[in-house]
C-alpha cells in the first residue's frame, strides 16, 4: 500500500457516521426538530413570558376561557394562561421525564446486564430483588420515597426513576442473554478483552433496539407518574405548573372546558411522539445492517 | 526433537449437564514444535473445538496442563492470561458469527490494539490496520465496510487479520474454512500456509476435512468422543493408519476417479453419548474387531512404533 492509497481510504468517525444516517431519516429529523423546539422553549421561557404575571397570578374574571388570540390555549380555572403554563411546565416535565429514565436506565441497565452476563446465583439474586420491586406498585414506592425524603424535585425524579428500574433490568437482561453466546463475544475474549469491556463494547451495542424503545416510552410514563404524584400533593407544588398536574387539574372541567385537559395532553403526546420518532431513527442509525 | 512451543498434558474438559457429566475432552495430551502444524480431526461433537478453546482458556479446563513455552498457563490469573492472548490467538469457524455486526472492518482489526493499549497514535494505528489488511489480502477500500456487506472469504480474512494483529506465536484455527465455499477454501488455506511460512507461526488446525488436514499438517491427532485414538505424523497416518476408527475415517475420503474401486468401511450404529461414558474403549460399540476386553478396560494411548501412538488394545494385530 502506498501513502496515497492510505489517504484515500480514511477511516470515518463513528459519531459522524451515525449522525449522517440519522439525518437521512425524515421522521427522525422531524422528531429531533420538535424536541429541539421544546427544549429551546423551556430554556428561553423567561424571555417572552413573565412568570409572576402570566403563570402564577390568578385572574378570576377571565377563568375557563377558550383559545383566543390573547390566550392561545385558553385560560384555566384560575384564569391563568394555559400556553404560558405549558411552556413553564415543560421545564419540569421534560426534566423529570428524561432524568427519571436516565436513572432507571443506568441502574436497571447495569443490573440487568450483570445478571444476564454472569447468570447463576448473581442473576437469581438480582432478578428476585427486581421481582420484589415489581410486586410493590410503582406509585406506592414513589410515594414512600417522596414522603420520606421530601417533595424536592430531585427526590421526585429519583423516586420515579427507581420505580422504572425493574423494567429496564428485565429488558436488558433478556437482550444480553440473546447476544452473549454469539461467537463474536467469544472472539473478543480471545483477543484479551476483560468482562466489563465485553459487556459494554460488544454486547450492549447489540442490545440497543429494545432499550431505546423502552427508554422513549419510559419518558412518557415518567411524565404521567409525576402527574400522579402532583395530584396527591407529593409532586410539584402548586402554583408551579407541571403538565401532569395541569392534566389532572382540568379533569373537573372536562365537560365544559375541554381545553384545560386537551392542551396539556397534547403537549405530552407531542413530546412522546417526537421522542419515539427520534428513538426509532436512532435505533436504525445505530444498526449498520440497515444502511441503504 | 527441539523444545515444543506448546505442550498439552492430560487436558480434560467436562461439562455438567442435566443428564450427567459430559466428557467433552478426556485426558488429551500432545505437543507441537515451533513453526509446525498439528491437525486435529474427528467427527462433529468429538471435542476437537473444545480442545482448541480449552487450550486458550476460552473454556476453563477441568484439569490438566497447558504448557506454553514451558509455562503452565492454566494457572495464570485472568490478567496474566489477557497478556498471554497476544501470543495465542484463534481463528473461528463461522466468519458470519465471529465478527461484531456493529463494527467496521477497521474497528474490528484495530480492537486488539485498543484492548492492549498499544499503538495509541491514531495515524500509526490506522497504518498498521491497512498493513494487516494488505497482508491478508483485503482491499484498502473496505476499511469502512461492515461485516454483513462482505462475503464469507473476506470475513474470514478479517478474522485472520484480527488474530495476527498482535503478532502471535501460536494460532488455533478452528475449522477456519468449513463455513466457506470450496473455491474460497483453497484461497484461505493458502493464505494461512503463506502466513505460517512468513511469520513462523505454529498452528493447531482443527477440521473434519481429511484432505485439508493432509495438505496442512505435520502431525495429526485423531479424536473420537473426547479421546485421542491415534497420534502420528501426517505421512504415517495416511500411509499406515492403525486404529479401526482412523481406517474407517480415511476410507471415507472420496477419490476423484470414475473407475476407482474403493472399499469403504461403514461404521455401524450411532456415535455413543459422551455423557457419563461407560468404562472401556469408547469406540468399542462400533468397532468390528471389538473383543470383550474392549468393553471392560479403557485403552491407553501408547507408542506402537516410533512416533506413532495408538489407543487400542490390539493395535499390533492390525
Amino acid at each position: 500500500m502506498n501513502k496515497n492509497g492510505v489517504g484515500n481510504y480514511k477511516k470515518r468517525g463513528m459519531a459522524k457516521e451515525i449522525m449522517r444516517r440519522l439525518m437521512k431519516n425524515k421522521m427522525a429529523v422531524a422528531g429531533l426538530v420538535i424536541i429541539t423546539i421544546l427544549i429551546l422553549l423551556a430554556v428561553f421561557a423567561d424571555v417572552f413570558i413573565d412568570y409572576e404575571k402570566d403563570v402564577v397570578a390568578q385572574d378570576i374574571p377571565n377563568r375557563l376561557q377558550g383559545p383566543s388570540a390573547e390566550h392561545w390555549c385558553g385560560t384555566d380555572e384560575f384564569g391563568r394562561d394555559i400556553f404560558a403554563r405549558l411552556v413553564y411546565g415543560s421545564r419540569v416535565s421534560l426534566l423529570v421525564g428524561v432524568v427519571a429514565v436516565v436513572v432507571a436506565l443506568l441502574i436497571g441497565g447495569i443490573l440487568g446486564a450483570v445478571a444476564g452476563y454472569y447468570e447463576g446465583v448473581l442473576d437469581n439474586v438480582i432478578m428476585r430483588v427486581m421481582d420484589i420491586f415489581l410486586a410493590v406498585p410503582s406509585i406506592l414506592m414513589a410515594i414512600t420515597i417522596v414522603a420520606a425524603f421530601g417533595t424536592n424535585l430531585i427526590y421526585v425524579m429519583i423516586a420515579i426513576g427507581i420505580s422504572g428500574v425493574p423494567g429496564f433490568a428485565r429488558i436488558v437482561r433478556a437482550a444480553v442473554l440473546s447476544v452473549k453466546d454469539q461467537e463474536f463475544v467469544e472472539s473478543s475474549k480471545a483477543i484479551g478483552a476483560a468482562n466489563i469491556t465485553v459487556i459494554f463494547r460488544e454486547i450492549i451495542p447489540n442490545c440497543m433496539a429494545p432499550i431505546i424503545v423502552q427508554a422513549t416510552l419510559g419518558v412518557a410514563g415518567s411524565i404521567l407518574s409525576t402527574a400522579s404524584l402532583s395530584f396527591i400533593g407529593l409532586g410539584v407544588q402548586p402554583p408551579s405548573p407541571e403538565w401532569g398536574a395541569m392534566l389532572s387539574g382540568g379533569r373537573n372541567y372536562l365537560r365544559d372546558a375541554t381545553h384545560l385537559t386537551l392542551f396539556p395532553g397534547l403537549a405530552i403526546v407531542i413530546t412522546v411522539l417526537a421522542l419515539n420518532l427520534l428513538g426509532d431513527g436512532l435505533r436504525d442509525a445505530l444498526d449498520p445492517r440497515l444502511k441503504q | 526433537m527441539s523444545e515444543p512451543l506448546l505442550e498439552v498434558k492430560h487436558l480434560c474438559k467436562y461439562f455438567n449437564t442435566s443428564g450427567g457429566v459430559l466428557h467433552a475432552v478426556d485426558d488429551v495430551s500432545f505437543a507441537i514444535e515451533k513453526g509446525k502444524t498439528l491437525g486435529v480431526v474427528g467427527e462433529s461433537g468429538c471435542g476437537k473445538s473444545t480442545t482448541g478453546r480449552a487450550i486458550l482458556r476460552l473454556h476453563e479446563p477441568t484439569s490438566g496442563e497447558v504448557l506454553f513455552e514451558g509455562n503452565d498457563i492454566t494457572k495464570y490469573s485472568m490478567k496474566q492470561m489477557r497478556e498471554m492472548r497476544k501470543d495465542m490467538q484463534i481463528v473461528f469457524q463461522d466468519p458470519f458469527a465471529s465478527l461484531n455486526p456493529r463494527k467496521t472492518v477497521s474497528e474490528i482489526i484495530a480492537e486488539p490494539f485498543r484492548l492492549h493499549r498499544t499503538l495509541t497514535n491514531k495515524t500509526e494505528r490506522e497504518g498498521r490496520v491497512l498493513e494487516l489488511m494488505e497482508t491478508v489480502g483485503l482491499a484498502a477500500r473496505l476499511v469502512n465496510s461492515y461485516p454483513h456487506e462482505l462475503d464469507g472469504g473476506r470475513r474470514q480474512r478479517i478474522g485472520i487479520a484480527r488474530a495476527l494483529a498482535m503478532n502471535p506465536k501460536f494460532v488455533v484455527c478452528d475449522e477456519p474454512v468449513s463455513a466457506l465455499d470450496v473455491s474460497i477454501q483453497a484461497q484461505i488455506l493458502n493464505l494461512l500456509k503463506q502466513l505460517q511460512e512468513e511469520r513462523g507461526l505454529t498452528y493447531i488446525f482443527i477440521t473434519h476435512d481429511l484432505s485439508v488436514v493432509n495438505y496442512f499438517s505435520d502431525e495429526i491427532v485423531v479424536m473420537y468422543l473426547g479421546k485421542i485414538v491415534e497420534y502420528t505424523s501426517a505421512e504415517q497416518l495416511f500411509a499406515h493408519p492403525v486404529h479401526p476408527y482412523t481406517k474407517a475415517l480415511l476410507s471415507a475420503i472420496p477419490v476423484p476417479r470414475v473407475d476407482a474401486k474403493k472399499e469403504r468401511i461403514l461404521l455401524k450404529g450411532e456415535i455413543t453419548s459422551p455423557i457419563n461414558p461407560k468404562p472401556g474403549c469408547r469406540f468399542a460399540p462400533r468397532c468390528e474387531y471389538a473383543k470383550p476386553e474392549c468393553f471392560e478396560k479403557s485403552p491407553e494411548l501408547r507408542e506402537t512404533e516410533k512416533g506413532h501412538k495408538v489407543s487400542c488394545h490390539f493395535a499390533e494385530q492390525f
